[in-house]
């Protein structure tokens, strides 16, 4: 075995800087045309709203101007504690849901735990606006409209049935003797899922966590429907600067390079962390 | 020793100051759109909380068709969530009639209702009752590039027809790198090509209805006027006219890519400008082409403020609406932002300016467009609606939308002119039904 593998090695090092570089060369391409837009949304935001009409070119004058005429008009911290409050908010409540019934499935499956996981997603499938008005009129009659707390809601539910999949994944890859082994210690259920379960399964939990930030970040249709001034989040304030009669691409891109920021740190900050948590246990 | 005897009265005055206050500030939402004139409404908000110190304003911004849908949810659903809502022609006699918007009667003497265009007064009335205010109005204008039209030996009449102007587009398109003999809107949508191609209909001696509500969209008008529309934007158009709206137009315009365009005259004070447009010292208008009649050969549309019955701040909020679409604002706009930057088309005495005159030498040119255009006369045989680019039913968004797609579809050549409007026929035939306008 061993021999067979020192033969075979040879070629496979010699065709490994190529395949390497060909390999890397396809997934910087990828990455770029991915990245191109938001590339190209930063630029336009330094242009003057005549260069961002103007032929695309990427030697231009970089100017503020956009950037001051956006800050100017409206107030962007508002805006921006508004989507924190309800992207880490929602994500908090949907986790601490999402961990009790997940680990119950997880580990007390019953003959309808495949069904009720089904259905929490099929929840995913219903076009949003098929349920605006009901929503709209609860929200009003318990005065939840243009509430933080109304958002919070909204976003947990929304975001729910992924968290719960997510989390009942990584738990069922846990081995249950480590559990049964907590348990023969005598652990309490609460225990065993602080002491043991949560901290095994970390990565996955905090991928699962911004997952849920980054979809609470970027929910459009809700928060433009539910909020009007108080609560609106940055959604609401990138929309606000889109207009059919009049310019204001260069005006657009600002605004929405400042509402994707934030964001953006986050993602490239926890990166390592998400890709470890979205691959856990995936080499088993 | 004393402070302290005195401490918890003072202390009970002060808060019931304060409570009083909060008591007395009215906070109003107003929802609004992005345009231009609205930017500098929301940028003179301090001049009307200084006049108003009892009132508050909170801005709410979308775009156009976001607004729309939104606040129509709420009106709908009496959500109470706006105290102000920038609404349209089309939506101000819907939404009156089904009792959403406060009548406004009794407007203060000062206010001036009969300074008011009466084109436009009468467009957001009900039974002869204002229920929205108009903030700034528009028709539809032709503008061109001076330069090129000397250099070709053209000269404009006072009333271009659409023939003579595909025989210009034919003579101009190319004639400098990147020019296109004419722009005009292809995007699909209600509000934006079909409010240009049912003016064309329009002049082409069709309609969207008869006076039974049966449509006419297969009828030799509405085919001549598509074929030609196709046509002339197909072979002297710009590339890729199917996905240009006013705004990708204004850009082409203003960049010198199009020999002639024909859209609003909001585009006027923003193509006179040397900042953001290269063609102003070149730019020419003329009124809307006609074809076989006048009759709304040119549109009318205003951007009007409402009250919405689910309101609980009225009175604030009507504070509000006379100061933003008064005589007074308009002065106010003209001494902070300059005059060609005033809110077009409502009053009378705007016109009537001598430093609005100079400052918008199209001034005279928009309110002929705007007084002439007449909603409820709008087609050359009679029809049962009003609106001259649009059908005032609540079906018809959804109609103009789908018919839209269907011309837009021929433009780009995935279907022709014939089965195009065979098509929107049966389509619009199928809702009209549906709404019981027209039997099954």
């Amino acid at each position: 075995m061993t021999t067979q593998r020192t033969s075979s090695a040879p070629p496979a090092v010699r065709s490994l800087p190529v395949k390497q570089l060909l390999l890397t060369l396809v997934g910087w391409s990828i990455a770029l045309i991915i990245f191109f837009p938001i590339l190209w949304m930063v630029l336009t935001g330094f242009k003057t709203e005549t260069a961002a009409i103007a032929d695309p070119s990427f030697i231009f004058s970089p100017t503020l101007e956009s950037y001051q005429a956006v800050q100017a008009r409206s107030g962007y911290a508002r805006f921006a504690m508004n989507s924190v409050v309800v992207a880490f908010g929602s994500t908090f409540l949907a986790l601490l849901i999402a961990i009790p019934s997940a680990y119950a499935m997880a580990f007390l499956p019953t003959k309808r735990t495949k069904g009720t996981l089904l259905w929490m997603l099929s929840t995913k499938m219903l076009p949003p606006v098929g349920v605006l008005v009901p929503i709209y009129l609860i929200f009003r009659d318990v005065g939840l409209l243009d509430t933080r707390t109304g958002l919070i809601i909204i976003y947990t539910l929304m975001n729910l049935p992924i968290v719960v999949w997510m989390l009942y994944t990584f738990f069922k890859d846990m081995p249950k003797d480590i559990l049964e082994a907590g348990r023969m210690d005598g652990a309490s259920t609460f225990q065993e899922v602080f002491f043991l379960l949560l901290p095994l399964t970390l990565p996955g939990i905090a991928s699962t966590g911004l997952l849920s930030v980054i979809l609470s970040w970027n929910e459009a249709f809700w928060s433009l429907n539910l909020t009007s001034s108080k609560a609106a989040p940055l959604t609401a304030y990138i929309a606000s600067f889109s207009s059919p009669e009049g310019l204001f691409w260069a005006k657009l891109s600002a605004a929405s390079t400042m509402a994707i920021a934030p964001i953006l740190i986050l993602g490239w900050m926890t990166q390592k962390q998400m890709v470890r948590g979205l691959t856990f246990g995936a080499v088993k | 020793m004393r402070l302290a005897r005195h401490f918890p009265v003072t202390t009970l005055a002060a808060a019931i100051a304060v409570v009083g206050n909060a008591h007395a500030q009215t906070e109003i939402t107003v929802a609004t759109v992005n345009n231009n004139d609205m930017v500098i409404m929301q940028s003179l908000t301090s001049v009307f909380e200084e006049a108003h110190p009892d009132i508050t304003l909170n801005w709410v911004v979308l775009e156009e068709n976001v607004l729309r849908q939104r606040m129509t949810t709420d009106i709908a659903t009496s959500g109470g969530q706006f105290d102000v809502m920038t609404i349209g022609t089309y939506e101000v006699p819907i939404w009156a009639e089904r009792g959403w918007l406060e009548p406004l009667d009794g407007l203060p003497n000062d206010y001036a209702v009969v300074d008011l265009l009466a084109s436009v007064r009468d467009g957001l009335s009900l039974d002869g009752t204002l229920h929205a205010l108009p903030f700034y109005a528009e028709s539809s204008m032709m503008y061109y590039r001076r330069d090129l039209f000397e250099q070709a030996g053209i000269e404009m009449p006072e009333q271009p027809t659409w023939d003579q102007v595909r025989d210009w587009a034919e003579q101009l398109h190319g004639s400098e790198e990147g020019v296109a003999g004419i722009c005009l809107r292809g995007k699909p949508g209600w509000g934006e090509n079909m409010a240009f191609v049912s003016t064309l209909v329009n002049t082409f001696g069709g309609r969207w209805f008869d006076e039974q509500w049966k449509p006419e969209l297969n009828s030799d008008a509405w085919v001549n006027a598509v074929q030609f529309y196709v046509d002339l934007l197909g072979n002297y158009g710009p590339p890729g006219a199917s996905s240009n709206g006013f705004n990708e137009n204004l850009a082409l315009f203003s960049r010198g890519n199009c020999a002639m365009w024909v859209d609003a005259t909001s585009a006027a004070g923003k193509l006179y400008d040397e900042s953001e447009s290269d063609v102003a010292t070149n730019l020419g208008f003329a009124p809307a082409p006609v074809a076989e009649t006048p009759k709304g050969s040119h549109w009318l549309w205003s951007w009007a403020l409402a009250i919405p019955e689910s309101s609980e701040h009225k009175e604030a909020a009507r504070e509000f609406i006379t100061w933003a679409t008064s005589q007074e604002y308009i002065e106010l706009v003209g001494e902070t932002n300059g005059w060609t930057n005033v809110p077009p088309g409502t009053r009378e005495s705007t016109y009537a300016n001598e430093q609005y005159s100079e400052a918008a030498p199209f001034a005279d040119f928009v309110l002929d467009a705007i007084q002439k255009a007449d909603p409820t006369d709008s087609t050359l045989e009679p029809n049962p609606y009003i609106g001259v680019q649009f059908v005032g039913i609540p079906e018809f968004q959804s109609i103009g939308t789908q018919v839209g797609q269907s011309i837009a579809a021929a433009l780009t050549g995935s279907s022709t002119v014939t089965q195009a409007l065979e098509g929107a026929q049966r389509a619009t035939e199928r809702t009209m039904q549906r709404a019981g306008y027209i039997e099954r």
